[in-house]
């Protein structure tokens, strides 16, 4: 006789009167695969925890965002924001596909061309451009958004010193409606700041002022807040045609849309409350089409969209270590990611799901990390089926922010593996061991002799 | 361990304790145990039981079982805390 699959067996209080927010039941199924590959053969080869990336899922997602835009507006292109994940497989991806890049250090810039992107389409933000990093820019031909006055200034002096007219624009805040109004990056359009700037590029003439940027924030819940900054853009772009005669080349929009991750404390989830492509695309080209800019010079529309973009094209798979009982009763249980692999569960409550079948029981349970430390959570309150130690999770929606912002702590980041187009795996980026934790430490001669202890 | 004598057990996974007038659900697996609890199996004998028709080993049930046997006393289902 077939012996039966084991679940850990689960009692759990009936409240009466009070209605589960979670259901009772589980309302979705195990994931056993990501586009068609086994979960459990990954794990096997490449360890636990591992991050998954899927190549069609970056595709789908940007083609989804390309034709929103390029469907209602002219002359569209996007630019990849390398901070939100600087993996070479994903950029790569990112310009197969046409975007360029948008980069916010030397860092980021010198990754850019090493993945082959030519310095004309190399977008440089950022409020922290050393005298070299701007160097490097202006000889590969970027565009530069100039941050605060600073900037310009310096940009001034090395455009004398390498007779060479830098191609500018200029990064505006603004209030659009939303909170918080992020005013600390760029120069403030309500307050006359953003003229200032544009005047003493326009009429120090050593700059050549080709477009006007924002990037109003992120996770921007509301299209509307896109449509006055579009607005309040096109209008500089108008006074500037009129006042100098001088038509930039585009508008570039930034960052910010919504991924369909679930903010923390939201009672809806991400992907039932995250506006469409279409509804940014929407408010942002209507703005654009119906202001007074010339039709003769309508500027290119730049995207710096980020989290909207690779957030589901990410997964990390990650092993049940423990179970145990809090004070309170409550399941804790231990998996081996923590939240230095996953930045994002700092505002996000990421879904979860078990890799493996399971009943219809489902029990309340806090999902710790494995790092010994207080913060280490990476959902406070979830209902899941009961799980025994080695058994896999899923954790979706992790493409953005985690694999740039992660940390290496107490043990080793892990491997990072892409899903092509064909099913295929690749590995995209090695484990840490310890020669690499160690490779850039020295000890004083000293030290060098341990006593044995 | 014993179970109160009056928990009402449903094929269906309800346990209905009178005392408290408290109401449980419970799992395949879980209906089960506290079954065999009820009619007085020992652990031994639920063990063995599980090991045979089950896909488990020994730690992994021990492990399972002795959570389960926790969770029981912290609703008060045993009787370990009455007197007899
Ligand atoms: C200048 C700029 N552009 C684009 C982005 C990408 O933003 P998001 O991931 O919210 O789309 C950022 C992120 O902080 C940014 O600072």
């Amino acid at each position: 006789m077939e012996k039966k699959i084991f679940e850990r067996p689960l009692i759990k209080k009936l409240q009466t009167g009070m209605p589960n927010k979670f259901g009772t039941k589980t309302e979705y199924d195990p994931i056993t695969d990501i586009d068609g590959v086994a979960i459990k053969g990954l794990m096997a080869q490449y360890g636990s925890p591992l991050f998954v990336i899927s190549e069609n899922t970056i595709r789908e997602t940007y083609r989804e965002a390309y034709r929103a835009f390029s469907t209602r507006y002219p002359r569209v292109q996007f630019a990849w924001s390398y901070k939100t994940n600087y993996l070479s497989a994903v950029c790569r991806t990112f310009h197969q596909e046409g975007s360029w890049a948008e980069v916010v250090s030397g860092f980021e810039f010198e990754k850019a061309l090493q993945n082959g992107v030519a310095g004309k389409n190399i977008i440089f933000n950022g409020p922290d451009k050393s005298t070299a990093d701007l160097t490097m820019a202006i000889n590969h031909g970027a565009y530069i958004h100039i941050d605060h006055f600073d900037e310009l200034f310096l940009l001034n002096e090395l455009a004398d010193k390498l007779q060479k007219k830098p191609k500018v624009s200029i990064r505006v805040n603004m209030d659009t409606g939303i909170y918080p109004q992020w005013s600390r990056f760029g120069f403030n359009y309500e307050n006359g700041e953003a003229w200032e700037a544009l005047n003493r590029i326009m009429l120090g003439k050593k700059l050549e002022l080709v477009g006007l940027h924002c990037h109003i924030g992120t996770y921007i819940m509301t299209p509307t807040a896109y449509g006055i900054a579009a607005s309040k853009l096109a209008d500089l772009a108008v006074g500037l045609a009129s006042k100098y005669k001088h038509n930039i080349s585009y508008i570039d929009m930034g960052g910010g849309f919504a991924s369909k991750n679930t903010l923390k404390g939201a009672y809806l989830p991400g992907s039932d409350t995250c506006p469409s492509f279409d509804a940014y695309a929407d408010a942002i080209t209507s703005a654009l089409i119906n202001s007074s800019i010339s039709p003769d010079h309508i500027p290119m529309l730049i995207l710096e969209t980020g989290r909207a973009l690779v957030d589901d094209a990410g997964y990390l798979l990650s092993s049940v270590i423990a179970n145990k009982r809090l004070a309170d009763g409550k399941l804790a249980t231990i998996v081996d990611a923590g939240v230095n692999i996953l930045f994002t569960s700092f505002w996000y409550d990421h879904k979860v799901t078990p890799a493996q079948p399971f009943g219809y029981h489902t029990e309340d349970m806090i999902i710790y990390g494995p790092l010994c430390m207080n913060i280490d959570v990476i959902r406070e309150y979830i209902s899941l089926p009961p799980m025994k130690k080695g058994d896999h999770i899923v954790i979706s929606r992790v493409g953005a922010y985690n694999m740039t912002q992660w940390m290496q702590f107490i043990s080793y980041r892990p491997k990072v593996v892409m899903i092509d187009m064909h099913n295929a795996v690749h590995l995209v980026r090695e484990n840490e061991d310890l020669s690499y934790v160690c490779q850039l430490e020295k000890h004083p001669e000293h030290l060098n002799d341990i006593k044995p202890l | 361990m014993k179970l109160k004598k009056k928990l009402a057990i449903s094929d269906t996974g309800f346990v209905f304790d009178p005392h408290s007038g408290e109401s449980f659900s419970l799992n395949e697996t879980g209906t089960e145990i506290l079954n065999m609890l009820k009619e007085g199996k020992s652990q031994e004998e639920i063990m063995t039981h599980f090991l045979e028709n089950y896909e488990v080993d020994n730690d992994t049930f021990e492990r399972a079982y002795m959570d389960f046997i926790a969770m029981l006393k912290f609703y008060n289902i045993s009787e370990e805390n009455e007197k007899d």
